[in-house]
């Protein structure tokens, strides 16, 4: 992806997401009518949505999503796949010509197993994933893989989030978790790539801010063999919940508040009352300074099992919560929850670093296929 | 034999208002003012070293100490400065001596990097409002912790290893007692106390009456081994071995037998008198693997309970060798830069050894990174910081802290006039007179101390919330928040910047 | 009562305060006047004391029992209420007896005027000027 983004994008935008933790899949239309409503918070410079549970007949495999700016970006892809994966299948993503949408790169789209067979070593296959996903970014010119979890896919381009979504015809898939964003970038690269939501693996981000820290969170990751190659915020954030959750195993909650550390005073407060989260924090950012995400921001994270909201450490983005039934709502305003939602159980503004967290019920197992199928025998 | 040296400075006393009361002729102890047979006193320029003692004192301000650099024949080759050298040491045959850091007019990369502030699309931060960390732990860090989930509730299964915890990332750079007095000693003690940081014996042991101020102190050991016993190491927050110092990478340190009274002789455990020699290097480390045998034996003898630190002075290989102390099992490593001062230091390895602290830093910081292992030790980078300008640059370039040593002193008074080694000081630091020790009165010098470290700290929050920050950590090693001027391409790559004026990335 | 205590630990003997106290009871208040061209010139009230490296400065205790006071022939020297000992030059006609007696050594004579001068705390200040401009803070003024 040399050449075609220099520059960090400048950003504040509108987001939003929906979950059904019970993993009823619904349509692409509801999440399509609440950014429309955060229509203000982009200026048509890009939007974009990942969803989940959209491909199960093609489950166990990675669904890579691919712009290419030409056919010859395609032909050494394809090369580089070729000796990577076994290609079950491939096509172009349908879409639907729009006036809204300007005329943009190819749009692929594969279903992939890794050619190595990592045993039951899902970490491995996973980092294999990574590892290609990583190659074909920085090393060919015109090929960018903006989405590679399984069972799930990003849709995102340069336009209104509502005109995106029904240029990517998202009316005709079905998830049951979906997050949305529209731009507002200050600078104009005109590029679809810089879009949201950034994806790695089955983790996408949608992101509204700007992170001061973002020199030492590149710098951080970078030693762990991640490479910013899109030179954004947002793919930072992307990484450092893949480093913390998927590779060191830290809970879901704990990695929030290394991203959002909780202050020293309450801290040390904790710590003077014997709450055990105290030391864990104390750690926590001894250890996870570099992850610190410093400066405002407002997320949400989409993974294969659940939903993740955070704003930064003192709120300076917004972010509204709501739940009705086995419903999870996330957004930028309640007015983009209540126009898919009128009626709510519960309504909230989460607290400063405070996650909000909803989970799929039945989780489902993650992992290389052979490990699954040998858990699955057991039991 | 007669000197063909030149006065450097010319004692100019203005007669109207000079009241003759002999306070000058008292403070200057290199006798520079003196009276005559009548009673009126009258300036003898030779003697003068300009440490502007006689001038802060005088009730009338009727002294000014005139720069008097001697007229040679415009010669860019053949300078004052270089014929004076040669003329001591055609008088003496001895090594130049001096004090202080390096003075020579090498690049001063902080005046070659500036930072950032955040306008519009982020919003900056009012430390006197809002929260503004500045907190720092320094010791080795795990590369991540294990947390288990017990009863739904996150358990933490990793122990960190011990750390010193530092309220702002300042501390006080090692400078020994002998090299500067009790009462400096101790004002830097309860100056690091109430800031909440430390201080650092440098290698002269610690006097009896400093304990009490230990769990703020770090603890030097050094090729000479002075003063170090069990309760010297039990007692500090942590330990320091001393390998190299940025005013005379490669040698060892030298209090002269004239520093060496009843007290100092009792806490460095010498004789009276005796002149304290630490050997150039340790010998018992002549390589890495010996390092870190020291490095562990230090660790057992407390019980792993006090992280272990190495200092070294930045040369042209410190990045490897940084790499290689942290593999050697180091908690900190500190690295002192070519103007870093020293109590006495040869003036040709002082001005002509060494690199600058600002490259070290970059390229130590960039060397960790990229083999994994930026986390196993803090970095403290020490050498010539003059205001917190460059400490939050240093910070951005990848130090955890500052040391702070030369500011230290002249907080305390010290006009750097770099005669140090002299033990004459007449500021009462760099000296075991007690006549002249008696003029740094610990209270005014802790409290000018404290706040110096507090005012520096202000402006590190004031432009870390400029630039949208709100904790230390997330500027540590950000060096996109850092732009070059006037700098060519290498220098910035070393120092992993780019020119004022490009993007954010 | 509030009296002038000296550290001499930190007395440096600079003699500043002698100077300064020649200076606060000069008729100019200024010091280049006051020490080049007052005549009668003022006398210090304060003495520095000195046997290198101890030095402090030394002037009127204002004791509890003042032996100045009881031998003073033409009662210059009176105690009042807030415990100062006060002394009135009109009355003082230069009989040094309590230069003899005190045991401080803390009258002084001004030979110029025949009279003694003696430290009344500056009572033109809120703190004595030896205190205030001593450059180490080795004096202080202090209850005890
Ligand atoms: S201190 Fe100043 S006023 Fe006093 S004798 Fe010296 S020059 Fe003159
Ligand atoms: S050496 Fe210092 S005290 Fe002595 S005359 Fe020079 S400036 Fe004054
Ligand atoms: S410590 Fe004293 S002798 Fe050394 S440079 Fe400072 S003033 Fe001069
Ligand atoms: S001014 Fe202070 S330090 Fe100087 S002689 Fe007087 S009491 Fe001592």
């Amino acid at each position: 992806m040399e050449g075609q983004i220099h520059r960090r994008n400048i950003s504040g935008c509108g987001l939003a997401g929906m979950m059904s933790e019970d993993g009823r899949l619904m349509g692409g239309e509801a999440i399509i009518r609440s950014m429309e409503v955060l229509h203000d918070r982009s200026n048509g410079l890009g939007g974009g949505f990942a969803a989940y549970g959209i491909y199960p007949h093609k489950a166990d495999y990675y669904a890579l999503h691919i712009m290419y700016d030409d056919v010859k970006a395609k032909e050494e892809t394809d090369v580089l796949l070729d000796e990577r994966f076994e290609i079950d299948s491939e096509e172009i993503i349908p879409t639907k010509k729009s006036e809204a949408i300007p005329k943009g790169p190819l749009l692929w789209r594969y279903f992939v197993k890794p050619k190595v067979d990592f045993e039951d070593c899902g970490l491995c296959e996973e980092d294999y994933v990574i590892e290609a996903v990583m190659t074909v970014n920085s090393m060919v010119s015109g090929a960018f893989i903006f989405s590679s979890g399984k069972n799930m896919g990003a849709f995102k381009a340069v336009g209104y989030p509502e005109d995106v979504g029904k240029f990517y015809r998202l009316d005709e898939y079905e998830g049951y978790t979906w997050i949305g964003h529209g731009r507002f970038p200050t600078n104009t690269p005109g590029w679809w790539g810089g879009a949201h939501p950034f994806t790695i693996l089955d983790w996408a981000i949608v992101h509204n801010g700007e992170i001061s820290s973002y020199g030492i969170n590149k710098r951080y990751l970078e030693m762990f063999g991640y490479k910013c190659t899109m030179l954004t915020d947002t793919e930072v954030v992307a990484y450092m919940f893949d480093l913390m959750l998927r590779r060191h195993n830290l809970p879901l909650e704990v990695a929030c508040k290394a991203l959002a550390a909780p202050f020293w005073t309450d801290i040390d407060r904790m710590k003077a009352k014997g709450n055990a989260k105290g030391d864990i924090y104390e750690a926590l950012r001894m250890v996870y300074g570099g992850a610190l995400l410093n400066g405002p921001f407002a997320i949400i994270l989409g993974h294969t099992n659940g939903m993740v909201g955070l704003s930064d450490r003192v709120k300076l983005r917004p972010l509204t919560a709501a739940r009705k039934d086995d419903m999870l709502y996330i957004a930028s305003e309640e007015a983009a929850i209540r126009e898919i939602s009128p009626e709510l159980d519960i309504v909230w503004n989460p607290k400063a670093g405070e996650p909000v967290v909803g989970e799929l019920k039945n989780p489902v197992k993650k992992g290389s296929n052979k490990a699954r199928e040998l858990e699955e025998t057991v039991a | 034999m007669k000197t063909y040296q030149l006065p450097e400075v010319r004692i100019e006393r203005d007669k109207d208002r000079c009241i003759n009361c002999g306070v000058c002729v008292r403070q200057c102890a290199f006798n520079a003012h003196k009276f005559d047979e009548d009673g009126e006193v009258y300036s003898e320029d030779e003697k003068c070293v300009a440490c502007q003692r006689c001038v802060s004192l005088c009730p009338t301000n009727a002294l000014y100490i005139k720069d008097n650099a001697p007229f040679v024949k415009d010669n860019a080759n053949w300078t004052a400065e270089t014929q004076k050298y040669i003329w001591k040491q055609a008088e003496t045959g001895g090594v130049l001596l001096t004090g202080m850091g390096n003075p020579k007019p090498y690049p001063i990369y902080w005046d070659h990097l500036v930072l950032n502030a955040s306008q519009v699309t982020n919003p900056s931060i009012d430390p006197l409002r809002e929260p503004m960390e500045l907190r720092t732990y320094l010791g080795s860090k795990p590369d991540h912790i294990e947390i288990e989930m017990v009863n739904g509730e996150p358990v933490l299964r990793t122990k960190i290893a011990p750390q010193i915890m530092l309220k702002t990332p300042i501390l006080f750079s090692a400078m020994s007692y002998g090299a500067i007095s009790y009462n400096a000693c101790e004002a830097l003690g309860r100056a690091a106390t109430e800031l909440g940081t430390f201080w650092n014996t440098g290698e002269g042991g610690l006097h009896r009456n400093l304990y009490k101020y230990a769990p703020n102190t770090i603890v030097q050991v050094a090729s000479g081994r002075f003063g170090v016993h069990s309760e010297y190491l039990d007692a500090a927050a942590a330990i320091e071995i001393k390998i190299g110092q940025g005013a005379k990478p490669g040698i060892g340190g030298h209090l002269p037998g004239e520093k060496v009274g009843p007290a100092v002789s009792e806490t460095r455990m010498i004789p009276v008198g005796s002149d304290a020699l630490s050997p150039a290097p340790h010998h018992d480390i002549y390589s890495i693997e010996d390092l870190s045998q020291l490095i562990f034996s230090l660790k057992e003898a407390t019980e792993y309970t006090k992280p272990i630190s190495v200092k070294i002075s930045a040369v042209h290989n410190v990045a490897a060798i940084a790499s290689g102390i942290a593999r050697a099992g180091a908690d900190i490593i500190a690295i002192d830069g070519f103007r870093g001062g020293t109590g006495a230091a040869p003036t040709m390895i002082r001005d002509n050894v060494g690199i600058p602290i600002e490259l070290a830093i970059a390229a130590v910081d960039a060397r960790l990174r990229e083999e994994g292992i930026r986390n196993r030790a803090s970095i403290i980078a020490a050498g010539g910081f003059r205001n917190s300008g460059d400490v939050i640059k240093a910070i951005a370039l990848g130090a955890d802290a500052v040391y702070l040593g030369t500011a230290a002193l002249v907080a305390m008074g010290c006009h750097v006039c770099q005669k140090c080694y002299t033990g004459k000081c007449n500021w009462g630091i760099a000296t075991q007179n007690p006549y002249l020790e008696k003029r740094l009165n610990p209270d005014i010098a802790a409290e000018r101390l404290y706040n110096l470290v507090r005012g520096w700290s202000h402006e590190i929050s004031e432009m870390l919330g400029g630039m949208g920050i709100n904790a230390i950590e997330s500027l540590r090693g950000n060096r996109l928040h850092l732009r070059a001027v006037g700098l060519s391409r290498e220098e910035m790559d070393v120092l992993g910047v780019q020119v004022a004026g490009s993007p954010m990335a | 009562m509030k009296r002038v205590y000296a550290k001499e630990e930190v007395c440096i003997g600079c003699r500043l305060c002698e100077v300064w106290c020649r200076t606060e009871h000069s008729r100019s208040k200024n010091i280049i006047k006051a020490h080049k061209s007052e005549f009668p010139p003022p006398v210090s009230r304060v003495l520095v004391e000195e046997l290198m490296p101890v030095s402090f400065a030394l002037q009127c205790r204002h004791c509890d029992e003042p032996e100045c006071v009881e031998s003073c022939i033409t009662g210059a020297l009176t105690k009042d209420e807030s415990g100062r000992v006060v002394y009135n030059e009109e009355k003082c006609v230069g009989c040094w007896t309590c230069v003899l007696v005190c045991p401080y050594g803390a009258p002084q004579r001004d030979l110029e005027r025949k009279k003694i001068a003696k430290c009344d705390l500056c009572p033109d200040r809120d703190t004595p000027a030896c205190v205030e401009m001593c450059p180490n803070q080795a004096l202080v003024y202090e209850e005890r």
